[in-house]
């Protein structure tokens, strides 16, 4: 599978990235190279390997219900751009 | 014109009753400072770890079970990827091709015939935070909400009516509550019902566009809202158009629904398995623990009730909506065994005070011990029923038993004889027109008569004594 310029500009869209034309042009060419990577390994046999969704053999790792404390809201939004009331300021967003 | 019926599927938010969030040790919690609930875990701060809440993952084991679901083995967690300041992160972390439960089912009764909707999924993820308009081009946000254990439970398209959407969520809403997993509270949000609604020719099989509804905040909105939307849609095909794909809005004050936005592009969440989450894996020893720990569940509670209190089924179905309702009940026939005059009381006299006060039978001052002594207190004609529904109107305000308001009040019903024949007595010298028209044969008066002497006696005297002596007395009145 081959990655057009459009499939670039969607995708830079997706991740909220704006790109130069040049950036889209070499971003083609860079991303079509890892997509050749990922056909090499599409090449090997793992019809008798189970789907992984976990490099560590681990499984229900859980914590106990029980409340702890939490941050001051003053430090929850010490690293935002803009709070106000100890609240984020984000641009006016369409109720969902 | 062509006929047409709606095609429904529900989605269901119900926020889980733990004490911590989903992922970290903040605690769960209703009000507040904005943000003083939040950890590096739920802001998605770098470097933070999410761990899965053992509780949460109970819960959802046992309603995907009373839901007559299939736990699968092996469950994991997704990260759903989108941009929204509802979420700190840019992702939330749900589930995808592996939820906690599948292939379930709830049996409806709407006018007398038992439907099974089918439920494809219940699935468990994370709240998200809350966005307050702050007027103008800004909004605020709290994350106080973000990271709360939510359950997802999903049907198939099975709902055709606005009435079976309604009765669907009422006892879905019924075995949430029953289970203790979620506190089923509408109006602030713990649980939200989401249908999407599409129409079609009847008989067909061939769907038509759908729309989705959100703010439906109570039962009442949940069936207006569709049923608006069915109307809606109805009235653009009929008329030449086409309905679009979109969410629309239930505006409660204006009944109406609204577009909320039209979706510029198809949502691509690129859903992948959460690295910083491990599978959830299931025994079968871990699952029938589970399932044996669930309780009496609404259907099984309505059996019973009809079999061990012979209730009818309408009046089963009603009380056992609610748990608390359904114990209250319960504990009242304890101390007063006339079930059906129990039944009676609080679907009619309770309920009405319930609803006009807005408040839940959880929250009613009335203790069930002082509900039975109150209709024990008319059984044995203490009380008239009519006085007895001023006692309960207080009963219901102050939270009093109810041998002290009737004492206090003056209620207590006169049944003694000679004091009524006092007040029949008075009551005939004041009135000879009447005494001389039943004299003469004439009837009518009598209901009036009976009137006059329940007045002296401020409603107190027993009726039966009244009429009984008041017919003796005319008849041979006194010397
Ligand atoms: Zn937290």
């Amino acid at each position: 599978m081959k990655l057009s310029k459009q499939d670039i500009e969607h995708v830079a869209l997706l991740a909220r990235l704006e790109l130069s034309e040049d950036e889209k042009d070499s971003l083609t060419g860079r991303l079509n190279q890892i997509m050749e990577h990922f056909g090499k390994l599409q090449e090997l046999d793992t019809s008798q390997v189970a789907p992984t969704s976990h490099s560590i053999p681990l499984q229900n790792v859980f914590r106990h219900d029980t409340a702890g404390r939490s941050m001051t809201p003053s430090d929850v939004v010490a690293n935002a751009p803009e709070s106000r009331d100890d609240q984020f300021v984000v641009p006016q967003v369409v109720e969902t | 014109m062509i006929d047409y019926e709606p095609v429904i599927g529900m989605e269901v938010h119900a926020e889980l009753l733990t004490e911590s969030k989903m992922f970290c040790k903040c605690k769960v919690d209703f009000g507040g400072a904005p943000n003083s609930r939040v950890c590096p875990v739920c802001l998605g701060l770098p470097g933070s770890l999410p761990v899965a809440n053992e509780k949460a993952v109970e819960y959802v084991v046992r309603a995907a079970l009373a839901l007559n679901c299939t736990i699968s083995e092996e469950s994991l967690f997704h990260r759903k990827n989108y941009f929204y300041p509802d979420m700190a992160k840019n992702y939330q972390i749900s589930q995808y091709d592996f939820p906690i439960g599948s292939n379930g089912w709830i049996d409806i009764t709407v006018d007398g015939d038992t439907r099974r909707i089918r439920i494809r999924r219940v699935h468990l993820e994370e709240d998200t935070g809350k966005l307050i308009h702050a007027g103008g081009n800004e909004s605020l946000v709290d994350y106080n909400r973000s990271g709360l254990p939510l359950m997802e439970v999903v049907t198939e398209a099975d709902i055709h009516s606005a009435e079976e959407a309604r009765e669907y969520l009422v006892r879905l809403r019924a075995i949430l509550t029953y289970l203790g997993v979620n506190d089923g509270k509408m109006e602030e949000g713990s649980l939200r019902c989401e249908p999407n609604i599409s129409i079609r020719q009847k008989g067909t099989a061939k769907l038509g566009t759908k729309t989705e509804l959100k703010n439906l905040n109570s039962f009442r909105a949940v069936f207006s809202g569709v049923q608006y939307e069915t109307e809606r849609q109805t009235n653009v095909l009929n008329e030449g158009g086409k309905v679009i794909q979109e969410t629309r809005r239930w505006d409660d004050a204006n009944n109406r629904t609204a577009s909320m936005r039209v979706k510029e592009l198809e949502q691509e969440y690129r859903y992948f398995p959460d690295p910083d989450l491990v599978a959830l894996h299931f025994t079968t020893d871990y699952i029938e623990r589970q399932r044996s720990i669930l309780p009496e569940l609404p259907d099984e509670k309505k059996t019973r009730l009809m079999e061990k209190w012979g209730l009818p089924a309408y009046d089963a179905e009603i009380i056992t909506d609610s748990r608390a309702m359904a114990d209250f009940f319960e504990e009242t026939v304890e101390h007063c065994p006339d079930a059906k005059t129990v039944s009676n009381w609080i679907m009619g006299d309770l309920a009405k005070l319930l609803n006009a006060a807005g408040l839940d039978i959880s929250d009613c001052k009335v203790k069930p011990v002082d509900f039975a002594r109150m209709l024990t207190l008319i059984q044995e004609g203490t009380i008239s029923g009519k006085i007895a529904k001023g006692v309960f109107d207080d009963m219901f305000e102050t939270g009093k038993a109810p041998d002290a308001i009737v004492k206090s009040g003056g209620m207590t019903q006169i049944s003694d004889e000679h004091e009524i024949l006092g007040v029949i007595d008075r009551v005939l010298g004041e009135n000879s027109e009447a005494v001389a028209k039943i004299a003469a044969g004439d009837m009518k008066p009598m209901g009036f008569l009976v009137g006059q002497i329940m007045r002296h006696t401020q409603g107190r005297a027993n009726p039966e004594v009244v009429n009984r002596l008041l017919k003796k007395r005319v008849a041979e009145p006194a010397n």
